[in-house]
């Protein structure tokens, strides 16, 4: 289903949709399956990831460690691609960064149906991904423990199956070699497209990519190494600064 | 590397954290909010960029747009994000290997 108008797409509006988007496709009957299966799906593309961060110069073990301990997909992708792209070290992390913050967004929503503290609250700020809020928000008819089972156990499938995979991936690109003989060079870029695509939902949202995608390639010349990605933050807020 | 893996982990989980501990009207900034709807948008599109089409400072067409096309051939037909990835590899492999 595509949401005709976004006029009012804030980022919570936005999960919502998405939730529904996964309860109407109809993948299982119940929460769990539910949770599972959006895990195992999810935590297939750690293999893509393995793949990238080793093509981009960082060994098997950090790029296990990436997806252990930074354990938000976009976010690694960003920090591995800016590194292969000969950007600096901080131009990485802040992409990986700004790309992150949706997640602060997805906590404030989920906070007040988990009522956790402590140990559990860490975990939960942990797990607190695109996924496992998703599931959690469509769980919403199957009332509230139903949502929380959702967030707990597609949080924590996701981080099993992205981690199993992001080994798989990693050991895989590194038995390879060359990256761009098998075109790795090219996946790369492919799966920021498959990340991106699912946001483009309307001529608004297609239009706010365009100009990031021509900014990005205009200022690249003159701007060093990596800072371009971190620029086009500037496209994100003139689009935004106004309601529409 | 290793100051790129430990600050990006722990300023991911940091933010994280936040959304978790602060009170939700300090975020409910409407425009902070429009805002950050549209930066995964932005920075995904830069990325898509900088990794497809530039070398460098450069813009460079070679066998990785080959392999962005069919991506995009597959997004719109549709495709699972697996087959998207890999058809992309491939499609970039024979053209490198063929060039």
């Amino acid at each position: 289903m595509r949401p005709t108008s976004l006029r009012e797409g804030t980022p919570f509006q936005l999960i919502i949709r998405f939730g529904k988007t996964v309860r109407m496709s109809k993948l299982t009957k119940n929460t769990v399956r539910d949770s599972l299966s959006v895990a195992l799906t999810v935590g297939a593309y750690g293999v893509a990831f393995g793949a990238a961060s080793v093509a981009a110069g960082f060994s098997v073990l950090e790029s296990c460690l990436f997806s252990l301990l930074t354990f938000t997909g976009a976010s690694q992708f960003a920090a591995v691609g800016v590194v292969a792209s000969g950007g600096a070290a901080a131009s990485a992390i802040a992409a990986a960064t700004l790309l992150g913050t949706r997640n602060t967004l997805y906590g404030i929503q989920m906070a007040p149906l988990l009522r956790v503290r402590g140990v559990r609250r860490v975990l939960a700020a942990h797990l607190t991904i695109d996924e496992s809020t998703g599931v959690a928000l469509s769980q919403a008819p199957r009332g509230v423990t139903a949502m929380r089972e959702g967030f707990w156990i597609t949080g924590t499938g996701v981080f099993i199956f992205w981690n199993i995979f992001t080994l798989l991936g990693a050991l895989g690109a590194k038995a390879l070699g060359n990256p761009a003989s098998w075109g790795l060079d090219a996946a790369v870029p492919a799966a920021f497209l498959g990340l991106l695509w699912p946001r483009l939902q309307t001529n608004f949202l297609r239009g706010v990519a365009a100009a990031s995608m021509v900014f990005a390639m205009l200022v690249t010349p003159w701007l060093p190494a990596g800072l371009p990605i971190i620029a086009t933050t500037v496209v994100a807020v003139g689009f935004g600064w106004r309601a529409r | 590397m290793w100051a790129v893996l430990g600050a990006t982990s722990l300023l991911c989980f940091g933010i994280k954290l936040l959304g978790h501990v602060v009170p939700e009207p300090w975020l409910a900034n409407p425009r902070l909010q429009r805002v950050n709807a549209l930066i995964p948008i932005s920075l995904l599109s830069a990325l898509v960029v900088a990794q497809g089409v530039m070398v460098k400072t450069h813009v460079v067409i070679d066998h990785r747009l080959a392999g962005l096309a069919v991506a995009l051939a597959a997004l719109f037909a549709k495709a699972p994000f697996p087959v998207v990835v890999v058809a992309a590899a491939v499609t970039s492999a024979l053209v490198y290997h063929l060039h």
